[in-house]
């Protein structure tokens, strides 16, 4: 159905717009020409905003698809693939899928902690349940500057409370992440939050339209004023000026999150669901869009039949509005009491805004009146949406991190202070002060609660399966070196996931960096993309999909550490397979598997104790990293370790640390008299992962090492209690305990 | 014994119970709907955790209206256990079936972590198995689980035998420290005066499955199978 010519005119004649409104709404004078020659006349207002919020860098990826399509998506577990869903789909064998993915909510959270990070939880929580699968597991990953800043302080409680209420309430458990400190992250703090699924092979629902005739619903809450543009103030740098952009931010509803969860579910399984999909950034036109592109079908939308929160909202605003807890369901024709009951049942709204055709264009009408008429796939990525080759340029920085020599840091005599510099740095110690505000144990099914392990292992309930999840990047790395950096956090990744005794199989990945027209912000990007590729190419981890957060910058403060944050899944087909990070008992001899190096590069200890920033990332090699993982695998299926933690930040003397805290134990190590001592106990060279091993288990695990390439060394065994390095006492592990389990809350208060 | 769980809009901890009365310890279990009046003839009723109706006002003040609370309430004046978890004990204070009531923990944040618990009476229905010596490691998960009760009241909880748990450190000791939210007298758990109806704030149901490494909730679902049965 065209609109007829009369319509046509008006609609011309409509609140015409002009270049100047384009750059106010964030395009770009060539978008603007773009726009005039796919509609074949000037756009009117409503049009001109759906196309600025479609084409924001946000919803686009304009300046990202061309790198990011060199990413590895395929694999045989892969049953929906990057770019084909709201997230990706893995199968986990016997009929059991997992969907999985991470975004951020970077911008709104450095706004407004509090509702910014709620809003994230909630938006990663629908892409999952929007293809039919329940939640079963949250993590999420924040960067802050100084803790002891006030500012600072603002913003972490107000993320962190964000994230427990509702989390919380919605009753998903969050059963993993990261937190990490660095003064880049002062004026962009970075909330990333990811969720995983489970769902039935076969019982999934896509995010098309089809079927000329089908009704189109809204559904669960009403749509408001808030989050207009949320989108398009995401795709740019934070100014003074970026206070105006509060009304860009949404505000957040666990409960109708929880109502809709179920509801969803449960229309699912009606068998009258065409398409589902949620609605976030950009709202109703992005999912009308993405789903009419989907589908190859149009859809005509009568604006006024949208439950409304306020009264006489203008059509842009109920489009692009970014309300929570919505969803828009595209239901075969004739089914619509079956539907229309679920939603009853839970007491949601659930209303028709109009019907599929097949024009293949996006027809909106207020009163009667056509105020919007665009083609759908011109809006979407890989149809109409631009795509940019950005420019990019090596920053002078990285070849002055390169010429970084250890012979010109002195090795400190005291070392146990620098051991307690450590144990008492934000970035090592406990963040239990962030976590014990979170439900992690909702849904019994996390089963590190009680045995901490290097990730997360969630048991699917009626299966003999876990899936293992965790999210890692060290920045600092990645600004030290992107490509290898990159590399680095997937291989952390897989390492995390290898110790508890899972299987990597996937990622998903959340993309923040500053301004992508910045040549040298461009070059940390591409580079991380490159390294990322490398070693999922190596782990066959694919990736699945996730999010792109660039102008993560300030006017003032220049970019945040480039950070590409990786949520890695990886399953346990049996969860008797399930590996502990902790040591079990007083004897029991402690190993490194991998490759002891003369490294401080990029360090902990490095950074913060000689406060030092020039380094290139630190050791790592990613076949012998790859063999590595293979040979832990075996040591845990082969019953031969009690133990496995990896070696990341703050060192060894770290690891062994935590190993020993939850038993209240201790160790006894000497150190590699090749390797300088601070380099032994605090440089964070990769591929390197604490064992421990019962004696009579010892000469079972030499022979199965010497039958592998992978260098091993003994550094000694687990005490009762006390911390000894060759022979010189580090302390006990109470105080050290003590000392770890409470910075946070001496800087943040109870 | 055929369990009843009911389910609120915003509970989130009712798949976990029915998980455990039905997989971990083989009993007959229904969901109530909340919009529903039937009780299907169940001996014991379980009111879950969660934020029923989001709890955006005081925890629990909405849902004692349900529906099915009206025939709770009923059941339980006329001798039916009723349990209440977390939440579920919230609505019990707030249906006036428990005596006192779940303020704000003292720190104003959401606490989920383990706690350690000791029975205080072995004259109850989810006590009976336990030792009065036991210490068990159950989870807590609440913003609102100060429990508060003014001084008569405490009195007649004290004199009466209806304090079931109060915290305790790993030794058993019942210590200020060991008091993870504030709770009047470390108090953790209490029953009417009648020993019919129970609410705690710790979550038995998240320490009853091998798997998850804790099994110290079941000598009370052990307790309660003993004398529902019985």
């Amino acid at each position: 159905m065209r609109p007829n010519s009369n319509i046509r005119i008006k609609l011309e004649n409509n609140n015409l717009t002009t270049l100047e409104t384009a750059k106010d709404l964030g395009l770009r004078p060539e978008e603007f020409e773009k726009i005039k020659e796919i509609l074949g006349r000037t756009p009117n207002f409503t049009e001109l905003s759906i196309f600025s919020v479609m084409w924001s860098e946000h919803c686009s990826y304009k300046n990202s698809i061309t790198w990011l399509k060199t990413l590895p998506k395929d694999g045989p577990r892969m049953l929906a693939k990057a770019g084909e869903e709201n997230a990706g789909m893995v199968d986990l064998g016997d009929g059991i899928a997992c969907v999985f993915k991470i975004e951020s909510h970077n911008h709104p959270s450095a706004l407004e902690p509090y509702q910014g990070a709620a809003t994230g939880v909630g938006g990663i929580n629908r892409d999952i349940f929007t293809m039919g699968a329940r939640p079963i597991a949250q993590l999420n990953s924040l960067r802050f500057g100084d803790p002891n800043h006030p500012k600072t302080q603002w913003l972490i409680k107000g993320v962190v409370k964000g994230i427990g209420d509702y989390g919380n309430a919605f009753g998903i458990p969050t059963v993993g992440g990261e937190v990490f400190f660095d003064e880049c992250y002062h004026v962009n703090p970075l909330v990333n939050a990811m969720s995983a699924g489970i769902v039935k092979v076969g019982e999934t629902v896509s995010a098309t339209s089809h079927g000329v005739g089908n009704p189109v619903y809204i559904v669960g809450s009403a749509t408001g004023k808030d989050g207009i543009n949320g989108a398009a103030f995401a795709s740019k740098d934070i100014t003074e000026d970026s206070v105006n952009d509060l009304p860009a931010v949404q505000v957040g509803d666990p409960f109708q999150e929880k109502l809709l969860l179920e509801a969803s579910l449960e229309v699912i399984k009606t068998g009258a669901v065409v398409g589902m999909q949620d609605m976030g950034a950009a709202g109703i036109i992005c999912s009308n869009s993405e789903m009419s592109a989907k589908g190859e079908h149009g859809m005509r939308i009568d604006l006024d039949k949208v439950p409304t929160r306020q009264q006489n909202m203008l059509p842009f605003e109920i489009l692009l509005s970014e309300s929570q807890e919505r969803m828009l369901i595209v239901v075969e024709k004739g089914k619509e009491a079956l539907v229309e009951a679920v939603f009853e049942k839970w007491d949601l709204n659930c209303a028709i805004i109009g019907e599929v055709t097949d024009t293949k264009r996006l027809q909106y009408f207020m009163n009667g009146e056509l105020v919007a008429d665009v083609p759908a796939d011109d809006l979407v990525l890989g149809g109409g949406a631009p795509v940019y080759q950005r420019e990019y340029k090596e920053p002078a920085y990285y070849q002055e991190f390169q010429k970084f020599n250890i012979h010109d840091v002195k090795e400190p005599e005291d070392l146990k202070a620098v051991a307690q510099h450590l144990t008492n740095h934000p970035n090592i110690a406990s963040k239990r002060w962030v976590t014990n505000q979170y439900d992690s144990m909702v849904g019994t099914a996390n089963m590190v609660t009680n045995k901490p392990s290097d990730a997360a292992v969630v048991s699917v309930k009626d299966t003999n399966k876990a899936i293992v999840l965790t999210v890692d990047c060290n920045s600092r790395y990645v600004n030290a070196d992107p490509q290898k950096g990159c590399a680095i956090a997937v291989a952390e990744a897989a390492r995390n996931i290898t110790c508890a005794g899972g299987e990597p199989v996937a990622i998903t990945n959340c993309l923040n960096f500053g301004n992508p027209y910045v040549p040298e912000v461009y070059w940390q990007f591409v580079g991380a993309i490159k390294g990322m590729g490398e070693a999922c190419t190596k782990f066959e981890t694919p990736v699945t999909g996730g999010n792109v957060s660039f102008y993560n910058q300030s006017s003032d403060e220049g970019p945040v550490f480039p950070t590409p944050t990786i949520g890695m899944l990886g399953v346990m087909d049996d969860i008797n397979n399930m590996m502990t990070l902790d040591f079990k008992q007083e004897g029991d001899l402690i190993y490194l598997v991998g490759e002891s190096v003369n490294d401080i590069a990029s360090s902990q200890y490095l950074a913060s104790y000689h406060k030092i920033a020039a380094s290139p990332a630190p050791y790592f090699d990613l076949d012998k990293e790859y063999e590595t993982h293979q040979v832990i695998k075996q040591l845990i299926s082969n019953k031969l370790i009690q133990s496995a933690h990896d070696v990341a930040d703050g060192g060894l003397y770290i690891a062994l640390l935590e190993a020993s805290m939850p038993n209240q134990l201790g160790f006894n190590i000497n150190s590699d008299s090749e390797i300088r001592k601070d380099a032994f106990l605090f440089g964070e060279a990769q591929g390197r992962i604490v064992v421990s091993v019962k004696p009579e288990e010892q000469e079972a695990f030499v022979e199965f090492m010497a039958t592998t390439e992978t260098e091993f060394s003994l550094l000694g065994h687990v005490t009762g209690g006390s911390l000894l390095v060759d022979d010189e006492s580090f302390g006990s592990v109470q105080d050290a305990k003590s000392t770890y389990d409470n910075v946070l809350h001496n800087i943040l208060g109870e | 014994m055929k369990v009843g769980v009911v389910v609120f809009p915003g509970s989130n901890c009712d798949q976990d119970l029915i998980y455990v009365f039905d997989k971990i310890l083989g009993q007959e279990v229904v969901p109530l709907w909340h919009k529903d009046h039937d009780l299907q003839n169940v001996d014991f009723i379980a009111l879950p955790g969660g934020f029923s109706f989001g709890d955006y006002l005081r925890s629990g003040a909405i849902a004692r209206f349900s529906p099915i609370m009206q025939e709770v309430i009923a059941f339980a004046n006329k001798g039916g256990y009723v349990m209440g978890i977390c939440n579920g004990f919230q609505i019990l204070t707030e249906a006036g079936l428990l005596p006192g009531g779940l303020l704000h923990n003292t720190n104003r944040k959401f606490i989920c972590k383990n706690v350690y618990l000791k029975a205080q009476t072995q004259n109850s229905l989810v006590t009976s198995a336990i030792a009065s010596n036991q210490v068990l490691n159950i989870p807590i998960a609440h913003g609102e689980g100060n429990f508060y009760a003014h001084a008569d009241e405490l009195k007649r909880l004290n004199d009466n035998d209806q304090v079931l748990f109060r915290y305790c450190d790993a030794a058993g000791n019942i210590t200020e420290e060991a008091n993870p939210n504030g709770s009047i007298e470390n108090i953790a758990g209490v029953c009417n005066a009648s020993r019919n109806v129970f609410g705690m704030m710790p979550h038995p149901e998240r320490a009853a499955d091998a798997i998850l490494g804790n099994q110290d909730g079941l000598p009370l679902f052990e307790s309660i199978l003993k004398m529902v049965n019985a």
